[in-house]
């Protein structure tokens, strides 16, 4: 449905439209100030109503869980300090977090290699699809404590198990999203391959690699979420420094104000790793891969 | 026989998939000199994409043979560029990267980076295209990908230039603007050209000969006519011209009346 438009009387000075406003100092200022606050406030705000009804559920009472106000007392060093180094497994929340995240870096970094190369292998080739689809979609949905066992067995000794258990939980969307992005290569995109004669080489890096980029990001976002879920449950039974360990060493001291510190520290890292992620497919993809 | 440039002899396509078989060319025979400008007409449907796609390599043959410049077709080629339907740029590279890509991998060996650089550019300059030579496909609009799409084509210096229905999915006044600039390059260039359209006024107005094809399955050449228009030649001053008036009546009855046929 459209309205008429009114139309310009005499009395309006139409050239007026066509000069600039005055400018206005901090206008930009002003809106990008605006625009942060419509983002952080509403979380802001619902956190701090959360705190409350924690706070009003939990009181002062020294069974069950921890209230707000007792997580301070009695984890303020750990809040305050994440740097904190006395030896061994005495370090501030910083510290489990960095070993974890070098464990995740190893075992993403290694996952995300060979579930690329995977991915297109089973993408590209109709046979290798057959025989290896049906397999994945079966491992892929097996916990990643389940494999623990199976890893300490194979390699005997903690960190390996621990690098194996993040590979094969954060591989399966991988490939299976490169998988898809091969399969969903435009036929034009193919043709225009064949006919400027692109060997296989070529093809790999100039159509293919691009033309996925956006799926094997979809990939990588999913899989990075994943292998940090799986870091902290693989070191919770492995020990020694790294925040899944860390937790279930307080567990064990009773100490529950700081695994919930603790908690606060590894749902954070799992979202800026999620962030990085997504951030590194938008500067790759270069924000027009998928127009 | 003296053979011709391009050569289609006797090429029929057939298309199996799982059990059923569909026979979508039969015994198509068509000779294309060097220069010339061929178009292919008929109803959508009748093949004549498939038949493009076959001259390109794109699609094997399922009988007889396409013969260009005395070499059998066997495999897609820059020889034979395509100007696709929906122009298939590569999104992810600029207007001059697309073409880079093609010249690149042409002329490899060929000639020096500095050159591929500047024919990259002249082929541009050609489509009129040079000032946006650093945008994205997405940021260009129909007209203009479709004109790079023909830059990336005329780059790769074709035997033959294949225009698959390249201004289809082009406004008119778009379409007649790039026709006008596809007419001036082959008067210039002397590009043997063969295309595929729906539209009357388009193979009249820039085709030297006009294929009918009858409708499929088994499409076949229904008939051939030649239009005997002076080159260059104006859109505005043939309108009138008897050749062109009866060209054009030609080619709409074969479309509508025969084809029962």
């Amino acid at each position: 449905m459209s309205f008429p438009k009114p139309a310009f009387t005499a009395s309006e000075p139409i050239a007026m439209d066509l000069r600039e406003p005055p400018p206005r100092p901090f206008a930009g200022l002003a809106r990008r100030a605006s625009a942060t606050a419509a983002a952080v406030l509403p979380p802001a705000l619902t956190l701090l109503i959360i705190m409350v009804v924690w706070q009003l559920l939990c009181g002062d009472s020294y069974e069950g869980l921890p209230s707000p106000s007792r997580i301070w007392a009695e984890s303020r060093e750990l809040i305050v300090d994440p740097f904190f180094d006395r030896g061994g497994v005495d370090k501030g929340l910083f510290w489990h977090i960095a070993t974890s995240l070098k464990r995740v870096a190893l075992g993403f970094s290694i996952s995300a290699v060979c579930g690329v190369l995977l991915g297109v292998l089973i993408g590209a080739n109709r046979w290798a699809h057959r025989g290896l689809d049906p397999i994945f979609q079966v491992l892929r949905t097996v916990p990643p404590l389940a494999w623990l066992p199976i890893s300490l067995a194979a390699f005997h000794e903690a960190n390996p198990s621990a690098l194996f258990v993040i590979f094969v939980t954060s591989i399966w969307p991988i490939v299976i999203n490169t998988a898809v992005g091969v399969r969903n290569i435009p036929d034009d995109y193919v043709n225009v391959a064949r006919v400027l004669r692109l060997s296989p080489v070529e093809y790999f890096f100039k159509i293919l690699l691009p033309a996925t980029t956006p799926y094997i990001f979809t990939g990588l976002r999913i899989g990075v979420g994943m292998s940090w879920l799986a870091i902290v449950a693989s070191e919770m039974l492995l020990g020694g420094v790294g925040v899944g360990f860390f937790i279930w060493d307080q567990y064990n001291a009773s100490r529950i104000s700081d695994i919930v510190v603790a908690l606060a520290w590894v749902g954070l890292t799992g979202f800026l790793l999620d962030r990085v992620v997504a951030l590194a497919g938008r500067i790759v993809s270069r924000g027009s891969a998928l127009s | 026989m003296a053979k011709a440039y391009l050569s289609i002899e006797g090429v029929g396509v057939t298309f199996q998939k799982g059990a059923s078989t569909s026979e979508v060319l039969r015994d198509i025979n068509l000779q294309v000199d060097q220069g010339e400008f061929v178009s292919i007409i008929g109803h959508s449907g009748c093949g004549k994409s498939t038949l493009l796609n076959v001259v390109a390599g794109l699609i094997p043959v399922t009988t007889g043979a396409v013969i260009l410049d005395r070499e059998a077709v066997e495999a897609p080629g820059p020889e034979r560029a395509v100007v696709f339907q929906n122009h298939s740029l590569l999104p992810w590279l600029s207007v001059q990267e697309n073409v880079r890509l093609a010249v690149d991998k042409v002329f490899a060996g060929k000639k020096s980076a500095a050159e591929r650089r500047d024919w990259t550019l002249h082929n541009l300059d050609l489509v009129k295209m040079t000032e946006a030579r650093d945008k994205r496909p997405s940021e260009i609009s129909g007209g203009m990908k479709q004109r790079v799409g023909i830059a990336r084509a005329l780059a790769m210096q074709p035997k033959v230039l294949l225009l698959d229905e390249p201004f289809g999915a082009l406004d008119a006044l778009t379409r007649a603007h790039l026709q006008d600039s596809v007419m001036e390059i082959q008067t210039a260039l002397k590009n043997t050209v063969l295309m595929i359209t729906h539209d009357v006024d388009e193979a009249v107005l820039l085709s030297d000969r006009i294929v009918m094809m009858t409708n499929g399955p088994r499409a076949t050449i229904g008939d051939i006519l030649a239009v005997d228009l002076a080159r260059p030649r104006d859109r505005l001053a043939v309108a009138g011209n008897p050749t062109y008036v009866g060209a054009r009546a030609s080619v709409i009855e074969f479309l509508y009346a025969r084809r029962a046929a």
